[in-house]
């Protein structure tokens, strides 16, 4: 049996576990202001959303920018490194393992280790999630809390109103974050035991399998 | 070569009369046929278009300037773009206004109402003014100051315009229209006219709405303070304050309230009426919901649970076997 890792340091596992809380109050007061009619008596009353989803969104904001700076001056950055040679085919790979080879009982293609900590499916979507979509969600939900600062016009046409433009941009990638959400933690389930990863969230120590 | 210079010289001669006469011409045939009592007008307009008027003092035998009372000076811009802009001052006042000076009695004068000309005239049927009346007598206005309380509280007979009906730019109808409540609600000497209560502060006492400018410069005051009415464009049953509309989601709803209330007119026009179809509107959170994505947003989740679901299934087969 292998020995166990100890791969989240506590400034990941703080910053891990606020990002989760914090994603979770904003998907339900996203969904609340989106919809918002009555007739939706499981969602949150709109002015509690809207304060809500303001306030998480701005600590979102802040919370992202610790793990930017985080990821800059320790050694943690050094996982979301990609070597872009072969690196499509070692995603594929994996997700070959996903969809048949883990039931055929194949060892995983990229056991973790303290040099990888990430296999390269876990890689690419953590990369696309945090450096990309994080990135135009806080910055297209700062621009809607202040949409007087806005623009009226969006390439030079009259027609195309820069609020809902920026607002469909908002939903979208809020949208794509949620789903991620849902197969991360699904995801999460396939440690050592269903559990094992979330304890490793918290206490830090990875369960090799 | 001769025949072919005159003919230059004509077509030049030509050219410069079509454009410096010709849009003069136009521009005079416009101003002249426009207003139709401009010229009958301008000997009111003359002293009360001005902050300040000359007569000739008979007493004194001297010229005089005066100041005019500030409350009867008439901007004349505004008249000739207002909807009374083709009436002749003494259509609604007196004709002995015509001799100067205005005999003191003149001040008692009764006023003409809206419903003096537009009761009952097939030409205003679609504003539906009797319906308009009596929703203003059974508003807050009405009830509280009674006859005191007239239309010209808030639509000026010398300057009002209708702008609802002009949906090209909605913003200066929402403008136009706050300033109609504000021209009182902010500022005390005038609400004060009919009423010893304090202006209440309008910014404090909406301080519960979130985003407050933004309310303030894309929905107007009547949107929630007036009951909507399905007969007319803009409601005119005023509310007491405790019956605002204080719900988020009366507006931040697909059923939006908006709909019959700012955007009634563009919902007249076109029929039907969705925020997510008119690019050109403010977005409106809860409101702008756009069929397609939604649906295909929803296809998405369901194929993201069902792909769980089954390697939740091959998991557990594979456990068991």
């Amino acid at each position: 049996m292998s020995e166990k890792l100890y791969l989240y340091p506590q400034w990941v596992r703080v910053w891990h576990g606020l990002n989760a809380i914090l994603c979770l109050v904003l998907l339900l007061t996203g969904l609340s202001l989106q919809y918002s009619d009555e007739s939706y008596i499981f969602l949150l009353r709109f002015d509690i959303a809207v304060n809500l989803h303001s306030i998480c969104g701005v600590l979102l904001s802040i919370n992202y920018f610790f793990f930017i700076i985080g990821n800059w001056i320790r050694p943690n950055g050094r996982y979301y490194r990609v070597q872009f040679k072969g690196f499509l085919s070692t995603v594929v790979k994996q997700m070959k393992y996903y969809a048949f080879g883990m039931f055929k009982g194949e060892p995983a293609p990229f056991p973790i280790t303290k040099e990888s900590k990430f296999n390269p499916l876990q890689k690419l979507s953590y990369i696309i999630i945090m450096y990309l979509m994080f990135p135009i969600v806080t910055l297209t939900g700062w621009i809607l809390m202040y949409p007087d600062f806005m623009r009226t016009e969006v390439f030079g046409s009259e027609n195309i109103h820069a609020i809902q433009f920026v607002d469909l941009i908002h939903l979208i990638v809020g949208y794509i974050i949620s789903l991620f959400m849902i197969i991360h933690i699904y995801f999460c389930t396939l440690g050592k035991t269903a559990l094992s990863n979330f304890k490793s969230m918290i206490n830090g120590w990875h369960e090799p399998h | 070569m001769k025949k072919k210079k005159t003919y230059i010289i004509f077509i030049r001669s030509l050219l410069f009369f079509l454009l410096f006469f010709c849009p003069k011409l136009n521009a005079q045939e416009q101003t002249t046929n426009t207003f139709e009592y401009a010229e009958e007008n301008q000997q009111c307009l003359k002293c009360h278009g001005h902050k300040y008027y000359n007569y000739f003092n008979t007493w004194i035998e001297k010229m005089v300037r005066e100041r005019m009372n500030p409350y009867f000076v008439i901007d004349s811009a505004e008249f000739y773009q207002s909807n009374h802009r083709n009436f002749s001052c003494v259509d609604c006042h007196s004709s002995d206004y015509r001799k100067f000076p205005h005999s003191g009695e003149l001040r008692m004068e009764p006023r003409a109402g809206c419903m003096d000309c537009h009761g009952g005239d097939e030409t205003y049927a679609k504003f539906n003014f009797e319906q308009i009346d009596e929703e203003f007598r059974n508003s807050v206005h009405f009830s509280k100051y009674s006859d005191e309380f007239t239309c010209w509280m808030c639509h000026n007979p010398h300057s009002y315009k209708t702008s609802a009906r002009n949906n090209e730019n909605l913003q200066k109808t929402i403008e136009y229209d706050n300033n109609i409540c504000l021209s009182c609600h902010a500022d005390i000497s005038e609400y004060q006219l009919l009423t010893t209560l304090e202006n209440p502060n309008i910014l404090e006492t909406h301080d519960w709405l979130p985003n407050q400018v933004l309310h303030f410069k894309n929905v107007r005051c009547i949107e929630c303070h007036t009951q909507i009415s399905n007969n007319v464009l803009v409601a005119h049953n005023v509310q007491p304050k405790e019956k605002a509309v204080k719900l988020c989601t009366e507006c931040h709803s697909q059923n939006s309230i908006l709909k019959e209330t700012l955007y009634k007119y563009q919902k007249e026009i076109s029929g039907k009426f969705e925020f997510s179809q008119r690019e050109d509107f403010p977005h409106l959170i809860g409101g702008n919901r756009i069929y397609l994505l939604n649906l295909v947003s929803i296809i998405i989740f369901l194929i993201t649970l069902g792909g769980v679901g089954i390697h939740i299934i091959l998991r557990l087969i594979n456990k068991s076997t």
